[in-house]
């Protein structure tokens, strides 16, 4: 789960790094009130979980607690990168004397995670990366060991870091571990002409895996944009809305990116992403018809099940008895294969649902969908 | 021969005595693979029996008994056991695999999904500097088809044979399993989706292709870091043998991945496009759909056996 930069900002200040004084809105004659109590001049910023606000026009410099406002009305309810910028936050302005990098971040193919720093922070850091790597330092971090003040003292020499930043980097590896992430990132990192070490903006993402040892996650329910992912989530269903006309459901995540792209394959546009996981039970494909057959984009449903521990047999008589519970409104295709496929068939045969057409092969299932949906 | 899994392996299971445990043990024991007991301080020294069904293969079809152990050390004194299947829960798993490769266990199948990264990572690192490998976590396990099961890769959905599989995907597996079910696999592995695995793509690679046993590999990815693109590399430098490759998810929303720090990682954009590109550039051919994949692996097969013949 992403979080947040006002949420970032507040686990930082947690964790005994310097953050900017700086307080969060949805209403523009607040963030009036907020610049008046922050001492006029604030800098209005997008809450977005994307990158590239600065650039979209998400960040605004305002001289005074009127233009905050102005700025406030402005920024809230832009589209920036397909988010909707639902909060802002209003920081106070912080003098730069040097800008850095600095972020610790799971490096999958060492099975490890890594410190990454740089004296040269800011925007442009993937640049700096690709073009001159050497202004770039990489150091991996023992599990069993962690950030000590020796460690970041060594992250911060590799990078060209002064010796001020060595404390943000244990308190920033401290952020890691204990609220269980798996990115926490700096960007940038500034030193203010007084010798302050300030985290002007900051990304952090959390570990889902983690949630039952993070009790307070709980108050942050992940939000949902389209109404429809809300209602899936509320039923616990692993489904994601996708711009086209062929519903699909499928069982296990890997199958089921894979029937995506054989509906893409087949000139069709799949419609959403849905795993109903190994089981396939009745209540499950009832609520996953439920909510593909409600998204009015939809016109052609696609169901790909592999009957492995499951047999088909099992699958087949969980649809029937969701298309008992759901009214079937738009054709549906299936293609039953593996342990008990015939036996399975035979059941979808004999219920002889006038919407229901069957298909062996999972190829001949997406073009048949796809052709259903083309002409509806 | 087969990779890490053999006739011969002698398996445990933490958490057997759990409803998936016992569910997947019954399972295991009707493919025929040698269940030598679970482990479960509460329930040491108790019993427990499985009502195997015949197998198709014509395994299983008696009841079997399997002793429960309190702990892996005391497992692997009495019975020689070198392979444990993980079954517990997400917030003991960590302890559990710690504790196998304590006891100086050769192979770990971790099952559990949900295990918080932090602990992945510091768990395949302990038991690498003990020279325990791990397989997952959250994965399906390895088969090696009518000898051993160690997990719930349904088991007759196959037979053996002489194809390699490695794969993140557990269902995608099953399919091509199937699809392939004429011809039949050394050994298949699920390695896990998760982003910190025990045993990478490249580690299977390397194991078929010293086995005997394998002809043809199999190769199935899907979109995410960038293990596809080093097995690429690892293909081009040390692999003789035919790979065919699979990669699902060219459709897939993008992830919402936030900062830079992902891409500078890798160094590659993780697309389903981007991978396949890489396998292609190294003379790996790449299946657009889990059928023409099988067509694919059927040819390299056949070809294989003219130049044989030849």
């Amino acid at each position: 789960m992403d979080l947040y930069e006002h949420q970032a900002r507040d686990l930082f200040r947690e964790h005994g790094i310097v953050v900017p004084r700086a307080e969060v809105t949805d209403s523009p004659k607040e963030a009036r009130e907020i610049a008046r109590r922050t001492g006029g001049r604030v800098v209005v910023k997008a809450q977005v979980k994307t990158g590239g606000r600065g650039k979209a026009g998400g960040v605004a410099l305002a001289s005074d607690p009127a233009a905050a406002e102005l700025a406030a009305r402005r920024i809230l309810g832009m589209d920036i990168k397909g988010h909707t910028v639902r909060k802002v936050m209003l920081a106070e302005p912080v003098d730069i004397e040097n800008e850095y990098y600095v972020s610790y971040v799971l490096d999958r193919a060492a099975g490890r995670f890594l410190a990454i720093a740089s004296a040269e922070g800011g925007m442009e850091i993937e640049e700096v990366a690709a073009s001159r790597p050497e202004a770039v330092a990489r150091v991996h971090i023992d599990p069993a060991e962690g950030v000590t003040s020796a460690k970041a003292a060594e992250i911060a020499d590799a990078a060209g870091l002064p010796a001020q930043t060595v404390d943000v980097l244990v308190r920033l590896w401290q952020v890691l571990v204990r609220e269980d992430a798996l990115l926490v990132e700096v960007n940038p990192l500034v030193r203010t002409p007084k010798g302050q070490i300030v985290a002007l903006d900051g990304k952090v993402t959390l570990d889902d895996n983690a949630r039952f040892r993070q009790a307070r996650w709980g108050a942050e329910e992940v939000e949902h944009d389209d109404p429809l992912e809300a209602v899936a989530a509320a039923r616990g269903l692993n489904y994601v809305k996708l711009d086209g006309e062929v519903g699909i459901i499928g069982n296990g995540a890997g199958l089921v990116m894979s029937t995506l792209d054989v509906v893409a394959g087949c000139g069709a546009r799949p419609a959403n992403f849905l795993d109903i996981g190994g089981g396939a039970s009745a209540q499950v494909m009832a609520d996953g018809l439920s909510v593909i057959l409600s998204d009015p984009a939809v016109k052609s449903v696609f169901v790909n099940v592999f009957g492995g521990i499951t047999a088909c047999d099992a699958v087949a008589d969980g649809i029937v008895q969701a298309l008992d519970t759901v009214r079937l409104t738009k054709p549906l295709v299936v293609r039953l294969d593996g342990n008990n496929a015939a036996r399975g068939r035979a059941i979808l045969d004999d219920h002889a649902h006038p919407l229901v057409q069957q298909a062996t092969t999972m190829d001949g299932a997406a073009d048949r969908a796809a052709q259903l949906a083309d002409s509806v | 021969m087969a990779i890490y899994l053999t006739k011969e392996s002698k398996v445990l299971v933490q958490g057997m005595t759990g409803g998936e445990g016992m569910k997947h043990t019954r399972r295991m024991l009707a493919a025929g693979t040698d269940v030598v007991g679970g482990v479960n301080p509460r329930k040491a020294g108790r019993t427990v029996d499985f009502d195997v069904p015949q197998c198709r293969n014509g395994l299983g079809g008696a009841p079997m008994t399997v002793p429960v152990f309190g702990t892996v050390r005391e497992g692997i004194e009495a019975t020689g056991a070198d392979v444990t299947v993980v079954f517990v829960p997400p917030a003991f798993a960590k302890a559990a695999v710690t504790e196998a490769a304590d006891a100086g266990i050769g192979l770990a199948v971790v099952i559990t999904e949900g295990i918080p990264v932090h602990d992945s990572v510091a768990f395949t690192a302990y038991a690498k500097s003990k020279g325990t490998r791990i397989i997952g976590p959250n994965c399906p396990g390895l088969i090696t088809p009518g000898r051993s099961n160690a997990g719930i890769i349904p088991a007759d959905i196959t037979k053996p044979g002489r194809i390699g599989l490695v794969s993140k995907s557990g269902t995608l597996t099953y399919q091509l399993m199937y699809e392939l079910r004429d011809v039949g696999f050394s050994t298949c592995v699920g390695i896990g989706g998760d982003p910190v695995v025990g045993t990478t793509h490249i580690d299977c690679l390397a194991a078929f292709q010293d086995d005997p046993d394998t002809e043809v590999i199999v190769l199935i990815g899907e979109i995410g870091g960038d293990a596809e693109e080093r097995a690429a590399a690892y293909i081009h430098d040390h692999v003789t043998k035919p790979v065919v490759g699979y990669i699902a998810g060219f459709t897939a929303p993008e992830g919402k991945t936030m900062g830079h720090a992902g891409a500078i990682v890798s160094g590659s954009s993780g697309t389903a496009k981007a991978k396949q590109e890489a396998l292609e550039a190294v003379g790996v051919r790449v299946g657009s759909t889990p059928t023409e994949t099988a067509g694919l692996v059927l040819e390299a097969l056949k070809s294989r056996g003219n130049s044989t013949e030849a």
